[in-house]
């Protein structure tokens, strides 16, 4: 038993666009998620009892659901309902609106953090609600978030090696398929997994660097 | 969606749970000896279990289950799917369950380990008996999520050919060309089996006798 590296990493190009591709919606997807994550949840904080309810049923759908079968359903069921979605469309949306469920609940998690006083201490200051929002709860809970968030956005570049099974052409899928025409499967998947691997390491640096940032900022 | 359907999709679904609990238990089984070595005071040990779990939460669970399968027939060990499923996810799942144990381990009072000491106790019965209990209760919270993490990553299983929950799904979305119902009634039933879980940890929260020193 011998394994080739070589083979593998003589198609370089393939597999850095390849990891473009995850990198591009990884962002893009993080991005999406982040912004309706947030409306969601001041929809939830600000909108009354009813957008409440309304609101919690679909978090807890997307929470207590794979994300693999929510893309199934999203791309292999959206045709029947007349959505015809490109595969990495598909990928895209898929991966912000799981995402948006998640950031829903750590924004949820922050608001409540923020004492009820502060809130009412703007609004007896005269503070509109945009203002509240903007000037009082973001940066009070912005600490608190952060971890969290950072860790959702993880997460989710972890969760884009799936749309290799509804043919985005991202990193895994781009690597497998080099792997098969090599013939070098196991050497494939090895380098793939250290890409990933590399990465989320990177981005937990980074994180870690934002956090330390943050916190210095703030005392 | 035809009962006929529906109750193949329940059937799969037991698989489902049966990988999921499986790999839950051996995973927390690993995952204490993880702990143990990432605390016996030998550096080697503990870089060892630092890389091992850096490495199982850093790459995708598509990748890892890929891996193995690809890698065991190579290195000349033909497993059933059932069990390369069962070794992939309790893999994964042992990693980010000695990360939850670690807080539990941080939060032992000091004091108890001190008094074990005094009564005689050596390094590895105190960690057997008294930190270890301790950390369990203390992180049983984030075990119940690990479960429902794991519920539903045991979706990814289907691409090493075991026929689960989701591979089931598949399958019959592609001999019916119905996807639609086939994959909301999969997630339906993961939906039910989650709350479930969930309500189960709470109830189980609840019974388990307090900590010292709460």
């Amino acid at each position: 038993m011998s394994f080739d590296f070589a083979v593998i990493l003589a198609k370089l190009p393939q597999i850095l666009s390849g990891l473009g591709v995850t990198i591009l919606i990884w962002v893009g997807g993080t991005f999406a998620a982040v912004v309706l994550g947030f409306v969601v949840a001041t929809l939830r904080r600000f909108g009354g009892r009813g957008i409440e309810v309304i609101l919690r049923a679909p978090i807890e759908i997307l929470r207590g659901t794979p994300f693999l079968v929510q893309i199934f359903l999203l791309y292999f069921g959206g045709p029947y309902i007349g959505l015809r979605l490109d595969p990495w469309l598909a990928g895209l949306l898929g991966i912000s609106i799981y995402g948006a469920a998640y950031y829903a609940e750590i924004f949820r998690a922050g608001f409540q953090s923020v004492p009820v006083g502060h809130v009412e201490a703007a609004e007896c200051a005269g503070l509109s609600r945009n203002q509240i929002i903007t000037a009082i709860l973001l940066p009070e809970m912005a600490l608190l978030v952060l971890p969290p968030a950072l860790n959702m956005s993880v997460i989710l570049l972890k969760e884009t090696a799936l749309l290799s099974l509804i043919t985005v052409p991202e990193l895994t899928m781009t690597v497998q398929a080099i792997g098969s025409q090599q013939y070098a499967f196991v050497e494939s998947l090895v380098i793939l997994a250290l890409v990933y691997w590399a990465l989320v390491e990177l981005a937990n640096w980074l994180g870690r660097y934002a956090e330390r940032n943050l916190s210095k900022l703030s005392a | 969606m035809t009962w006929k359907l529906f109750s193949l999709l329940l059937e799969a679904s037991l698989m489902t749970i049966l990988v999921s609990a499986v790999s839950i238990l051996m995973g927390l089984v690993m995952a204490i000896v993880l702990s143990g070595l990432r605390m016996s005071g030998s550096r080697v040990a503990d870089a060892g279990a630092g890389v091992f779990i850096s490495f199982f939460r850093g790459v995708p669970l598509l990748v890892q289950l890929l891996l193995i399968f690809n890698l065991l027939p190579v290195i000349g060990i033909t497993l059933p799917s059932l069990a390369t499923a069962i070794i992939g996810l309790s893999l994964c799942t042992a990693a980010y369950q000695a990360e939850n144990l670690r807080g539990g381990f941080e939060g032992v009072a000091p004091g108890l380990i001190e008094s074990a000491e005094m009564a005689g106790f050596t390094r590895m019965q105190s960690f057997i008996y008294i930190r270890t209990p301790i950390a369990l209760r203390m992180t049983f919270p984030a075990l119940v999520n690990e479960a429902i993490l794991i519920l539903k990553a045991s979706s990814l299983v289907s691409v090493v050919g075991l026929i689960e929950l989701t591979k089931m799904a598949q399958n019959l979305s592609a001999s019916t060309y119905r996807p639609l119902p086939i994959f909301a009634a999969a997630g339906v039933i993961y939906l039910a089996i989650n709350l479930v879980v969930a309500a189960i940890g709470q109830r189980a929260e609840n019974a388990l006798p307090g900590l010292p020193g709460k």
